[in-house]
């Protein structure tokens, strides 16, 4: 076989991956694996190995629930094909492992700096002078914006060429938030450290990164989490993105200047993320999983408090809702604005939100279930017209999708229980994989242990590092003042990005 | 129109009337406790992710606390997490909570310009700068402004140009690519100006301490007007202590 097909959450031994050699690994997964329509790429990426550099392909199938794992060995300065040449969907993960391991491709459209990672090999080429697309024109202007915005959210630089007051092109800088996080997973060595770790990678999918990570850590260890675990995982998930969608309605009103929207939002936020703090003691849910065991168990007396919650926040929200959802001036700027295609986010191979906006039913949570994913029997949200009104829509279907989930999954609490056995240590020179549907989309975290059952890589994807093209796409031929509100219904993460 | 005020009517009053005196609901890790309690002090100081916790006595440093809780957790009797949110202070000496220590953590008044009570009592612009911040700290200090919090009613507010601020809010650990923007923004703002360190990642790198993709230089080279603990920040935190910072006091 050319790869090995493992479930979400599974571990196999790092010698059952199949070794290909580079032309053969690339015909498997771009011309073969990638040819069919239910396959897309999870994870792509490098490590040291010998001296030479081990590349490993995930292809996930949303169909059979299978992840086929590959890998080649290839070596730093020698030009390789490119995936990227015949589908788009490689482009920043062949990036990537040219800034990090210098890997030449001759075929690839541009191998631009990623994120000018610490750990990049040309430590000559610095953020200050990125090499951006520019068009020499009379005609043609150009807006650069950041790394500082003007409002109190993450840095990144957005390089706009304009005719007039219409975008022609954009170009996304990215790297300010680089922290060199999968480094640090390394060099921290006890689970604390890292899943606190985990925690950071963004903070505003802390039950998304972190439920990877203990899924990942666990089924390392062959620890089978018991219901009360994945119990909670569940909820937590579905509590993250009822929160996160209402906060960006919030947004999306502010950026089209509707004060009543921006202001209701942004207080029915309020109620949902201080039930965080009731649950955990952190609104933004720091500390609340945990590997292997939980320091907050979900009481019959925290569903109570959060049935009170939902019965106060529901009322108001479909009221703020249908005002908003019918007011021709906030339709005539949701409309038409911010479009992708369903051929441009195949092309592109966006995931989560950015995905099912225009027709591609890309959901973790129905295609490769993990937690109490398997009994839900989830039915994914998806959109047909790609624009802001369709991200704005899906967030409020979304809302109602999981606050109806959530009373369910409260109907019948597992038992908590209170003597668990202690973590052991991961299981020796393994490969694991754990992918989970955060609120912005697919989240997927990858391990490999040494021979003592430590920590030998760790790779981190954050559904943003697909999805940040689809922005650049999406405000082409639109009016460079609508790039806020097509920001904010995007709503990308930095920090996930850059790691 | 009509529905509007429907809405607005339904509403009704959303805003904390008292900042200074509000309860925290359910159970917020604010300042710590330490008891005189014997344990194994060696044990104690593994489980902290970030080297906060020091021993014989013990103390806990916020600056580098990430607020996990699991110190207490082990050691129920040794450590408690009590809901004080007032913790920020501009004396990073009194971010250090020692063994039995049970009073707020306040600030010096002695520590505090003069041109701050001056100038800034009653109107203070900020300029946020995440350098590296993780998302969660900025959403706290948004949230500041929200309809609950109301920060502007005492004249506190962002602001998106440094050129109208007078002072910044660092965010994050500080990354080696954000240094120079971070610096150009600093130097941007007029004087007099303020700088203020929101979150555990920016007072001491957090868990991000020593990563080679930092660059903490800037805190070398300028005074710190306040130190906001957290991870992240808690916003009844963040305006209390720059509330304590920019009030007139006598003398």
């Amino acid at each position: 076989m050319d790869y090995i097909s493992i479930k979400n959450n599974g571990c196999i031994p790092l010698t059952s991956i199949p070794e290909l050699e580079y032309e053969k690994f690339l015909a498997s997964n771009v011309f073969e694996l990638m040819s069919e329509t239910p396959n897309h790429c999870v994870n792509y990426y490098g490590f040291p190995d010998n001296g030479k550099i081990r590349l490993i392909c995930c292809i996930a199938n949303d169909e059979t629930h299978l992840i086929h794992v590959s890998s080649t060995v290839v070596v730093p300065g020698v030009q390789y094909s490119s995936f990227t040449a015949h589908n788009l969907a490689f482009e920043r993960f062949e990036r990537e492992i040219h800034e990090n391991f210098d890997i030449a491709y001759h075929n690839h459209p541009w191998l631009k700096p990623v994120r000018y990672a610490a750990n990049r090999v040309e430590k000559t080429k610095t953020i200050a002078n990125y090499p951006f697309y520019s068009i020499a024109s009379e005609e043609l202007h150009e807006v650069g914006v950041g790394p500082i915005h003007a409002g109190i959210i993450e840095p990144g630089h957005f390089r706009f060429i304009c005719n007039g007051e219409q975008i022609l092109h954009l170009e996304i800088q990215l790297g300010y938030q680089h922290r060199g996080i999968e480094k640090l997973f390394l060099e921290k060595k006890t689970l604390l450290q890292r899943t606190i770790l985990a925690e950071s990678i963004t903070g505003d999918t802390v039950v998304g990164h972190t439920t990877a990570f203990a899924n990942l850590w666990e089924s390392m260890c062959e620890f089978k989490p018991e219901c009360d675990l994945q119990f909670s995982r569940t909820l937590a998930l579905e509590l993250e993105r009822i929160a996160v969608h209402t906060g960006d309605l919030s947004g999306m009103c502010t950026d089209i200047a509707y004060q009543l929207g921006s202001s209701v939002f942004g207080r029915l936020r309020t109620p949902i993320i201080n039930y965080f703090q009731q649950w955990c003691g952190n609104r933004v849910s720091k500390s609340l999983i945990r590997a292997g065991k939980s320091n907050f168990p979900f009481t019959q007396s925290l569903a109570s408090t959060l049935t009170e919650v939902f019965d106060k926040y529901e009322p108001d929200f479909n009221e703020m809702c249908a005002e908003l959802f019918r007011m021709p001036s906030a339709l005539s700027r949701f409309e038409k604005t911010g479009v992708v295609s369903e051929a441009d986010i195949r092309k592109i191979g966006t995931v989560g939100l950015s995905a099912r906006m225009n027709g591609v039913n890309r959901d973790i949570r129905l295609s490769h279930p993990h937690d109490f994913y398997h009994e839900i029997q989830h039915q994914p949200i998806v959109k047909h017209h790609g624009d802001v009104y369709s991200r704005a829509q899906m967030r409020r279907q979304e809302i109602g999708q999981s606050m109806g989930y959530i009373r369910n999954l409260m109907k019948d609490l597992p038992d908590i229980n209170t003597n668990r056995p202690e973590l052991e240590s991961p299981q020796p020179n393994v490969f694991g994989i754990s992918l989970v549907e955060g609120w912005r989309g697919e989240i997927c975290h990858c391990a490999i242990t040494d021979e003592k059952g430590d920590l030998r890589h760790y790779k981190i994807k954050d559904p943003s590092f697909h999805n940040w093209l689809a922005l650049a796409i999406a405000v082409r031929n639109n009016e460079i003042s609508d790039f806020p509100i097509s920001n904010k219904s995007f709503d990308f993460s930095y920090s996930g990005h850059d790691l | 129109m009509l529905n509007n005020l429907k809405i607005l009517y339904h509403q009704g009053k959303q805003y904390i009337p008292d900042v200074t005196k509000a309860k925290v609901p359910g159970i917020f890790r604010g300042r710590p406790v330490i008891s005189a309690e014997k344990v194994d002090e060696e044990k104690l100081l593994t489980i902290c992710p970030t080297g906060a916790i020091q021993s014989s006595p013990v103390s806990i440093d916020l600056g580098k606390c990430t607020f996990c809780g699991e110190c207490a957790f082990a050691f129920p009797r040794k450590i408690r997490f009590t809901t004080d949110y007032k913790i920020a202070t501009n004396d990073r000496n009194k971010l250090i909570i020692h063994q039995g220590q049970d009073v707020p953590v306040e600030l010096d008044p002695a520590l505090i310009r003069k041109e701050i009570q001056d100038m800034f009592n009653g109107s203070l612009k900020l300029r946020q700068v995440s350098a590296g911040g993780d998302n969660s700290c900025e959403l706290e200090l948004n949230a500041c402004s929200n309809v609950n919090f109301d920060m502007g009613r005492f004249g506190i507010e962002f602001v998106a140009s440094p050129r109208h601020a007078d002072g910044i809010v660092i965010t994050g650990p500080i990354s080696e690519n954000m240094a120079e923007p971070l610096q150009i923004c600093y130097d941007a703002t007029p004087d007099p100006k303020i700088i203020i360190l929101a979150g555990v990642d920016a007072i001491s790198g957090g868990i991000f301490a020593g990563s080679p993709a930092l660059n903490r230089k800037f805190l070398e080279n300028n005074k710190i007007d306040l130190y906001v603990p957290g991870n992240p920040i808690h916003p009844l935190t963040f305006i209390n202590g720059v509330l304590e910072l920019i009030r007139q006091r006598n003398g």
